[in-house]
């Protein structure tokens, strides 16, 4: 099965780099949008606190909404492709990004940051220098579930035109060609896990050694 | 508007079938979690173990994951079961395990000096404590499982994802309309429910 | 150095001041400690001095400018500020902790290296050890001592210090009591201190405030606020053993008298105060002690007469 499987890869090199490009095209450029949204957006609402609550709460509800709905609801409007993909895909990633944000700048040490403002820090400097790098953790955990999440939706957006390594598994099931069906099934499934693996590891790197679990 | 007006009945059914699985799904779910999250809970390394596998689990996408189980179970709702169970797994035993380490040491001491043993310690006091981050997690993985059903339709499991493939299928935009408003329903009422459950548990347990 | 003038300040509608017209002045090298129960005011009118808190009337100098027309970040950059839970940073080292101003003013990174060894070392712990560590590696007592270095760091001529030894063990918190007070009188650094804990403030301050509700009761030396306490409220505030209180204030120096102590009398030095002289005494059920020298010469002695006179002369 899995020697049919290999070999239905090999006699079909383009088409399956084409697929898993575009994945990877989706998966990142949806996680960099979100991000480039949700974090100073998270950063500017933390300190209000009904606002945060608002936006958290808001979230959460969008966290709930299944993957494939997301993508059907965007289908009407914005018809098949990349681009409504990649729209539907960055709403999946925005509610874990911004709570996480939120979270973790709200977790910061009160006392630390007004020993800093004591001491005459500018808004500036005492978020870049204390609050940021404390937050960061958290806000990299939120970057991590989200990637997940996404690679997992772009999986899905083979239903709605958008490419991907979804479009092997979807034909496979169709035609009940099993060796197409891993062709797509198994690299998406390395990729989901080798990203959570990368992510991990670079949250580990990226947590300040003074903040590290003893 | 109108398809769902006079469809109705047929997106019933859908909807029946949706909780129906999901509802199956969950269950079982729970009572493996609820098992091996009883045994792991103070053991560290069996914790850890299970925790990396389940977590495994978790992280592959949902419809390769449904994908690999057709040259072994084919189509149809057991492939989506044993899809969903493998997904809760992870966030399951978690509220399990954490919610039996997280009752106060010197509640269990109290009652080990009353007299009672293991099992009923477990039972009458930590599971019950325990209570409220185990629906925190009911929670989380009867939102996953209401969507993995959905796109478990794609394999002939049935649920309301079917109206959104047909609607795909045939460009009908009502049909996709009905299908994924009404599980984003469902998902946001279950949630909501649920978190209002978890909220009254611990109220009720607040020192 | 320091002047409050009237200061004012009540939070979000309620009625009840929590500053009510404060005036006090603090003079250069001075320790000032507020203090008094729960909710007098002491830290709201601490966070004013440095702008943490706005006041509502009232001014406020430091070295004779009105701290309303700086600019609150430059301000802050001139005074210490000290407070109970530290703040240290967590992600940073120990070194960068107590850089923190010094860069923010731009100090040449080799000047900065030398002062951040300067200020570990002053509050002893040894920089070659301490200056890569995290404060998560340190001691509630090192993680204060740390809080002073980067106070000082910058060389502020006023410090602000709230309830700084609050968290710490007693045994702990005594002798970095000595230590800081020998160290800020060294410095020659005036000092805003807020406690809750008499003892403490007639330890270290030379002169204490007392606030009730907002408002300034006594502002005096501690030894005329033992002794001559305003009213039945700062009475009652000091503890009901005053007279020990003002006599451990006092050591036998002064009162030694000629003669020599019968045997099985004590034996204190001469620097002992006359409330552990009192309480030697007690002990050996004697009344007289015999006082030394730092080299064991007999100087004389101290007799329970002579406690009680120096008691009754601070009353006077």
């Amino acid at each position: 099965m899995f020697a049919d499987a290999w070999t239905y890869l090999l006699s079909h090199p383009t088409q399956f780099y084409r697929a898993l490009g575009v994945h990877v095209a989706l998966s990142a450029s949806a996680l960099l949008i979100a991000a480039l949204i949700c974090i100073p957006a998270g950063i500017a609402v933390a300190r209000k606190d009904k606002l945060s609550l608002a936006v958290v709460n808001a979230a959460n509800v969008g966290r709930t909404l299944p993957s494939l709905a997301v993508l059907a609801l965007v289908m009407p409007i914005l018809g098949t492709g990349f681009a409504p993909a990649l729209f539907a895909l960055t709403l999946i990633a925005l509610p874990p990004i911004v709570t996480h944000t939120i979270v973790g700048m709200r977790g910061v040490d009160a006392d630390a940051v007004d020993a800093a403002i004591g001491m005459g820090m500018t808004r500036a400097a005492l978020l870049w220098r204390v609050e940021l790098p404390m937050a960061m953790p958290v806000i990299f955990a939120g970057l991590r579930t989200a990637a997940v999440q996404i690679i997992s939706g772009a999986v899905l957006a083979a239903f709605i035109g958008g490419g991907g390594l979804g479009d092997f598994i979807t034909a496979g099931i169709a035609m009940m060609a099993v060796p197409q069906l891993l062709v797509g099934a198994i690299p998406v499934a390395l990729l989901a896990l080798g990203t959570d693996f990368l992510f991990g590891a670079l949250q580990r790197r990226m947590t300040p050694q003074g903040l590290r679990a003893s | 508007m109108n398809w769902l007006l006079r469809n109705w009945p047929d997106v019933l059914v859908s909807l029946w079938e949706h909780i129906a699985i999901s509802l199956t799904a969950l269950a079982i779910a729970f009572a493996i979690s609820l098992v091996i999250g009883i045994v792991a809970a103070r053991r560290e390394k069996l914790y850890g173990t299970v925790m990396t596998i389940s977590g495994l689990l978790y992280t592959i996408p949902t419809l390769a994951f449904l994908a690999f189980l057709i040259p072994l179970v084919g189509l149809g709702r057991a492939n989506a079961i044993i899809t969903m169970v493998a997904f809760s797994l992870m966030i399951l035993i978690r509220s399990v395990a954490t919610g039996i380490r997280e009752v106060p040491a010197d509640i269990i001491d109290a009652a080990r000096g009353m007299g009672m043993n293991p099992a009923q310690i477990m039972r009458r006091i930590e599971l019950p404590l325990a209570l409220p981050l185990i629906v925190a997690g009911l929670r989380v993985s009867a939102v996953t499982v209401i969507s993995v059903t959905v796109v478990a339709a794609y394999v002939n499991a049935g649920g309301l994802g079917t109206l959104i493939f047909n609607g795909i299928a045939s460009d009908h935009p009502a049909k996709i309309w009905t299908g994924a408003l009404s599980v984003c329903l469902l998902s946001v009422s279950v949630d909501m429910g649920l978190a209002l459950l978890e909220r009254r548990l611990k109220n009720r347990r607040a020192a | 150095m320091i002047t409050l003038d009237r200061l004012t300040k009540s939070f979000g509608g309620s009625a009840q001041s929590a500053v009510d017209g404060l005036s006090l002045t603090v003079n250069t090298g001075e320790i000032c400690v507020l203090i008094g129960p729960s909710g007098c005011g002491k830290t709201t009118t601490m966070r004013m001095i440095n702008r943490m808190v706005e006041p509502d009337s009232g001014r406020i100098e430091v070295g004779g400018r009105d701290v309303t027309k700086i600019d609150a970040v430059e301000l802050r950059r001139s005074i210490g500020y000290v407070i109970q839970q530290v703040g240290l940073f967590p992600h940073m080292t120990l070194a960068e902790n107590v850089a923190t101003v010094p860069r923010m003013l731009g100090w040449d990174s080799a000047r900065i290296a030398r002062r951040v060894d300067e200020l570990l070392a002053l509050v002893h712990m040894d920089p070659s050890i301490y200056r890569n560590r995290f404060p998560r590696e340190l001691s509630g007592g090192q993680k204060q001592r740390v809080g002073v270095a980067r106070a000082l760091a910058a060389d502020p001529p006023v410090m602000l210090m709230d309830e700084p030894f609050g968290a710490i063990d007693p045994i702990t918190r005594a002798r970095l009591q000595d230590e800081f007070l020998r160290i800020l009188r060294e410095l020659g650094k005036t000092i805003v201190f807020v406690t809750h804990d008499i003892d403490e403030a007639i330890r270290m301050g030379s002169r204490i405030a007392i606030l009730r509700s907002g408002k300034l009761v006594q502002y005096d030396t501690p030894e005329r606020i033992l002794s001559r306490p305003a009213d039945a409220f700062v009475e009652a505030f000091v503890g009901g053993d005053r007279s020990l209180k003002r006599l451990a204030l006092l050591t036998a120096g002064p009162y030694v008298e000629s003669g020599t102590a019968a045997a099985g009398a004590p034996r204190l030095p001469v620097t002992t105060p006359l409330r552990d002289a009192l309480s030697a005494m007690l002990d050996a059920g004697a009344d007289e002690a015999a006082i030394v020298g730092p080299e064991g010469q007999p100087l004389g002695r101290v007799t329970l007469q002579g406690i009680q006179q120096a008691a009754a002369a601070a009353r006077a």
